[in-house]
């Protein structure tokens, strides 16, 4: 059992470094990620929503909707380890 | 389980400055790094640090079981009531703008959103103790 994980771990691992290959450089600015939509946030975000930090900006006001969802899945996994782990008493 | 009265004391000492280092955190995040997710946790390893060096009823006084239940909804129901309100004034659901354009109140989009950054920390900050107080409890009643 221990071999066959092993080997499975090589076999995934050689084909996660074989796919590294294809990721652009660090940093590299003609990266499809930087060449689209990068910019038009660097250029508009201050604009379009005021605040400093392009982060947040696009966190909470170009994609409030998915916060809102990570928000909910945190909820949602404190109520599962409450109605896993909690003995006894009410909720 | 008390631990020694060095670490007790070095605790006793941390615990304010990690607590309003958290909540810089959470209100600098519209204009520095930070945010709602990294201020909560900050927030809630300052409960963490109070139940491995004291014990569980010693945190359980200043949050309980059910303080924790209700800021965990409290937090989303600071979310979606900014979401709601947006669509109260004739927007989107979190479509801040519509508001700062009817209330002629300058820069409001930003501070729309550190509410929605605070609603964050407080959830998160609710779930993280939760479940310490769960992993840390050993059995037996836990009201």
């Amino acid at each position: 059992m221990r071999k066959k994980a092993l080997i499975a771990v090589i076999f995934i691992g050689i084909i996660l470094f074989w796919a590294v290959e294809d990721m652009p450089a660090f940093g590299d600015p003609e990266s499809p990620a930087t060449r689209h939509t990068g910019a038009m946030y660097i250029e508009r975000s201050y604009a379009d929503v005021g605040i400093d930090n392009i982060v947040t900006a696009i966190l909470a006001s170009y994609r409030g909707f998915d916060t809102f969802g990570e928000v909910v899945v945190i909820f949602t996994a404190g109520m599962s380890v409450i109605l896993l782990l909690r003995r006894g008493g009410r909720l | 389980m008390r631990e020694n009265v060095v670490i007790r004391t070095v605790v006793r000492l941390a615990v304010p400055f990690i607590q309003i280092f958290a909540l810089y955190v959470i209100v600098h995040g519209a204009s520095g790094a930070g945010g709602g997710f990294q201020g909560g946790v900050v927030f809630a390893s300052s409960f963490i640090l109070m139940t491995i060096a004291f014990d569980l009823a010693y945190t359980r006084r200043r949050i309980g079981s059910r303080g924790t239940m209700i800021c965990s909804a409290l937090g989303i129901a600071i979310f979606a009531g900014v979401g709601i309100l947006c669509i109260l004034y004739t927007g989107n659901f979190l479509e801040y703008g519509v508001i700062e354009a009817a209330l002629g109140i300058p820069h409001l989009h930003g501070y729309l959103i550190d509410l929605v950054e605070a609603g964050i920390g407080i959830t998160v900050m609710a779930v993280m103790t939760s479940i310490i107080y769960d992993m840390a409890n050993r059995g037996g009643r836990s009201a």
